[in-house]
């Protein structure tokens, strides 16, 4: 037996699952924080090792330890090419808000609905059965609630858009054959699940409840929810495989018009949260191109932002969060004269930013100038159209940045240096930034091969695919191929 | 023995490395909020120029001897295929690229010197110098590229650096405020640049400027694009030139750039980054001779410039606005001189402005002084000249060209009324729409962030 015949991925979201209920015990907070904290490592550290697993150990099939099949009788998590990065990516995430989360914020930002969200979402980065991800998609909106709820917040904005979401999602997969092999599905199929994928990615006119969301809910928890990019993943699973050229473009068009009027609005934001809402938007919808102009260079740009956006973004926010836990929401209306007080936190703000926006020697640069290009490929106005966002995000990232770091500077009677764990969170997400950015090739050539069987998948139904896709698929053979 | 060309690959890496390496270093120390003392920021920054600039120099000389013209470093692919997209890092040694390499060097060697004396005690002295160790490695990457994609990263760092340094006095407004407006012109400029590069991409199958340029060294060489498409990429050029170089209609963010202190207006916004737009001209030169109209345009903008930088220069009353917009008048005649279709005159120009500037801005500051010295040597004061816009006859023209020069030809109100001011108009629109929209789905008002008005001093006093 060796390291990689542990079925980490299910170790994983059972450490979750377990923490999540563990520390539900623990009364004192501190006490309940350090365990959750101790349960979020462990998770991620599983993760981790279920991503190597995938690359150098045997297949799922071929592994010594097959829980899955013992217990149910088959195989309904499994990592693939896709979701190898994006299962310890969520992981991260969740460790390092949690990491970052100060004493004082300890109350409000839960771990034990942290936990029992990474688990639902590595249960849905790693399922590929219809209705069991439609199921975890469903119950991933749950938790959420219960947060705004607890705080009494104003929930109907969010419930709103999620009942229709969930609902969509299950009608439109109602009408979808599963038997139909090569033929396309109806339209009673393809609206709704069209219309479930961008309520959830925030597409225009769907967006508000994220908005709305980032103004009520902690911004911790806040992050976790958007940041992993589900609604994507939604996309990427089940419209993207069946989905005629028509739902993709359409899909393709509102997403282009969101990623431009949201870098827009970021402009014009007075207050840190909607700046960051709009900021996030864009590029999740930037995403959402590059997977929808289904050619291979677009798509292979768009999971390269998939790992990207996720985390420059959480990068980003986890600053601006350190900022509120020392000094309450911030208004972008005039300037707070930061800087003397966090150096490290005004350096990662402009870093993180300009990571998402594709800032050379980022993680973000090469995902951005894939995305452009294969834009410019399938049609230049759409790459006149993606360069236009990334342009004003860029703007209004150095606005954020002036407003929030320079003026005159501001007089406290007590140090608000950040804190260590803080300090791991943020050099640990800078070391990511700058490491991906400076050697990308890995991890492009992994999404590459993500590309290629996304665009297997769709010809496999006889779906139109790009004109020289064959000719790659004969350079990069996805794994198990041979 | 080493032959000579591995001699020069290893100066080449020697050349980007020591500016990549002092901006790690000082980086690096300031993500974990660590200081360095004066004297180590500056022995730091020394040891990252002199090597760069005799490794520089060396290289000059080798190819001098061995009469080569053309020396390219590939460094690798950083995208290898199977994609069909390929984003290769290689560096070129030429008769452009080298001078604006020891340029670089020299000028910002002479700089680093200027400022540990200038800022001493500043308390912005680290950030500084981290800033101008993007600068550098910005100006050495984009003057040694040999591919656009190469060009572009350096250009961009250039344009980060050069916009944080214009709010360098950042517990002041204005210096702010000048500092997002030059991001915003760059960031058209960068995005003009970005979508150059991927055109170039499409349409050539590349960005190696061997590729694109034709294998012959500067400034041979033929572009293998048509007419059309030599016009439609040269546009974008163009326009990428025009806001780094602060061409008509973007030279409203020159003299705003003299916020910043006074090494930084002198290397950056004087003499080093004012000159990339014509570098960038320079080194596209063959695709500007694929189409005449293009050629007509760079020429147009050019002149139009010097006339504008002419006229606004003359009624300056401050000294660094004064030195701006006469480095941008020659900045545009540089540029005209391009479009004619010359190449080593404007190259050369383009040294000796950038050196005179970088000299007159680092004197900028003891100018009364130095007028002092002058008249007390000559005995008598100096008398101002009325100038050619005083010799005008009186009456409505004058009046208008008076106005005209003092408000720097309305180019930067033409901005505000007619690209900031619909933009945000039609953005604060949407926001107030989708406010109600919140709210009516709410069935309450829904924004936090309205009620929420905090004092600082209160929210950090909080148990």
């Amino acid at each position: 037996m060796t390291l990689w015949d542990i079925p980490w991925l299910e170790i994983a979201i059972a450490v979750a699952l377990l923490g999540a209920v563990g520390i539900g015990l623990f009364r004192q907070p501190a006490r309940a924080f350090g365990w959750g904290l101790g349960f979020t490592s462990a998770t991620l550290a599983c993760a981790i090792l279920a991503a190597l697993g995938y690359e150098l150990g045997p297949d799922t099939a071929g592994k010594l330890w097959n829980v899955q099949t013992h217990l149910l009788g088959r195989q309904v998590f499994a990592i693939d090419e896709l979701s190898a990065p994006l299962i310890p990516l969520v992981a991260l995430l969740h460790f390092l808000t949690a990491l970052a989360t100060g004493r004082t914020k300890m109350r409000r930002f839960s771990l034990y609905w942290s936990l029992a969200s990474v688990a639902i979402r590595l249960a849905i980065f790693s399922c590929k059965e219809p209705w069991l991800l439609i199921g975890l998609l469903a119950v991933e909106t749950v938790p959420p609630y219960v947060e705004l709820h607890n705080r009494h917040q104003p929930t109907r904005v969010y419930v709103l858009h999620m009942a229709l979401y969930v609902g969509m999602l299950v009608l439109g997969w109602a009408f979808v054959d599963p038997t139909s092999g090569h033929r396309t599905p109806t339209t009673w199929a393809t609206v709704p699940l069209l219309a479930a994928v961008l309520i959830r990615c925030g597409t225009v006119p769907a967006h508000c409840w994220v908005t709305d969301w980032f103004e009520h809910a902690s911004f911790g928890n806040g992050l976790l929810f958007v940041t992993p990019l589900v609604g994507v993943y939604a996309a990427v699973r089940l419209v993207l495989p069946i989905a005629p050229d028509w739902v993709l473009t359409s899909i393709g068009t509102f997403s282009l018009v969101t990623a431009v009027y949201a870098a827009g609005m970021a402009v014009v934001q007075k207050d840190a949260r909607r700046f960051f809402a709009y900021l996030f938007l864009s590029h999740s919808s930037l995403v959402l191109v590059g997977l929808e102009l289904h050619t291979a260079t677009s798509l292979t740009g768009a999971l390269a932002l998939w790992i990207s956006v996720p985390l420059s973004l959480a990068g980003f926010g986890l600053t601006l969060r350190a900022l509120e836990a020392r000094f309450g929401r911030l208004a972008l209306a005039d300037y707070h004269g930061l800087y003397d007080h966090a150096p490290a936190l005004a350096v990662c703000f402009v870093l993180t930013g300009l990571a998402s926006v594709g800032f050379p020697g980022t993680l973000g640069f090469v995902a951005t100038d894939l995305l452009v290009a294969g834009a410019v490929e399938a049609n230049r106005y759409v790459g006149l159209a993606v360069v236009v966002a990334t342009a004003i995000n860029g703007i209004s990232i150095v606005r954020a940045y002036f407003l929030l770091f320079t003026g005159a500077r501001h007089h406290s009677t007590v140090s608000l240096q950040i804190g260590l764990r803080e300090r791991l969170a943020i050099l640990t997400l800078a070391a990511v930034i700058l490491g991906g950015g400076l050697f990308p090739q890995m991890g492009l050539l992994s999404r590459s091969i993500a590309a290629i069987e996304l665009l297997e998948q769709r010809e496999s139904r006889g779906l139109p695919t790009p004109p020289d896709f064959l000719a790659r698929t004969a350079d990069v053979s996805p794994r198990g191929a041979n | 023995m080493i032959d000579h060309k591995t001699l020069i690959t290893a100066l080449g890496l020697l050349v980007i490395g020591t500016p990549v390496a002092l901006l790690c270093v000082l980086g690096v120390v300031s993500l974990l909020e660590r200081r360095l003392s004066e004297a180590t920021t500056g022995r730091a920054c020394q040891a990252a120029i002199i090597p760069g600039l005799l490794a520089a120099v060396g290289i000059l000389v080798l190819m001098l001897a061995h009469g080569e013209r053309y020396e390219p470093i590939p460094l690798g692919e950083w995208v290898i295929p199977p994609l069909d997209y390929h984003f290769s890092f290689k560096l070129v040694f030429d008769r452009l690229s080298v001078p604006f390499a020891i340029l670089s060097f020299l000028l910002c060697g002479t700089i680093s010197a200027f400022t540990t004396r200038y800022l001493h005690r500043e308390r912005g002295y680290n950030r500084f110098f981290v800033l101008y160790a993007l600068f550098l490695v910005g100006m050495v990457l984009t003057s040694l590229a040999g591919t656009i994609e190469t060009l572009f990263a350096g250009w961009e760092m250039v344009g980060l650096s050069s916009a944080l340094l214009v709010a360098y006095f950042q517990e002041r407004p204005a210096p702010v405020r000048n500092g997002l407006w030059v991001w915003v012109v760059y960031r058209v400029s960068d995005a003009a640049l970005l979508l150059a590069a991927i055109v170039l991409h499409h349409w050539i199958g590349g960005g190696d400027f061997a590729r694109v340029l034709g294998a012959g060294s500067w400034p041979e060489g033929s572009t293998a694009l048509s007419a059309g498409h030599a016009l439609a990429v040269g546009l974008l050029l163009v326009l990428a030139a025009a806001g780094k170089s602060a061409l008509v209609p973007f030279s409203g963010w020159l003299p705003r750039a003299m916020e910043g202190p006074t090494p930084s207006s002198a290397i950056f916004y004087g003499a080093l980054s004012v000159h990339l737009g014509a570098f960038l001209l320079l080194r596209f030169s063959p695709i500007l001779e694929a189409s005449t109209v293009l050629a007509a345009v760079v020429v147009v903008l050019g002149l139009a410039t010097a006339v504008y930088a002419y006229l606004a220069g003359s009624v300056q009353t401050d000294v660094k606005a004064a030195l701006s917009f006469a480095s941008l008048l020659q900045v545009g005649l540089i540029v005209a001189e391009i479009g004619l279709g010359l190449r080593y005159i404007p190259l050369i120009h383009a040294l000796g402005n950038a050196c005179l500037r970088t000299l007159q801005f680092i004197r900028a500051p003891t100018l009364l002084h130095d007028y002092h010295l002058l008249e007390n040597a000559i005995g008598d004061h100096f008398q101002p000249s009325a100038g050619p816009l005083g010799r005008l006859r009186p009456g409505r023209f004058r009046k208008w060209v008076y106005r005209f020069a003092l408000e720097r030809g309305y180019l930067d109100s033409f901005l505000t009324n007619y690209v900031v001011a619909p933009f945000v108009g039609v953005f604060r629109w949407f926001d107030a729409a989708e406010r109600r929209w919140t709210d009516f789905l709410a069935g309450r008002p829904s924004r936090e962030s309205d009620r929420v008005r905090p004092s600082l001093m209160q929210v950090e006093e909080l148990p």
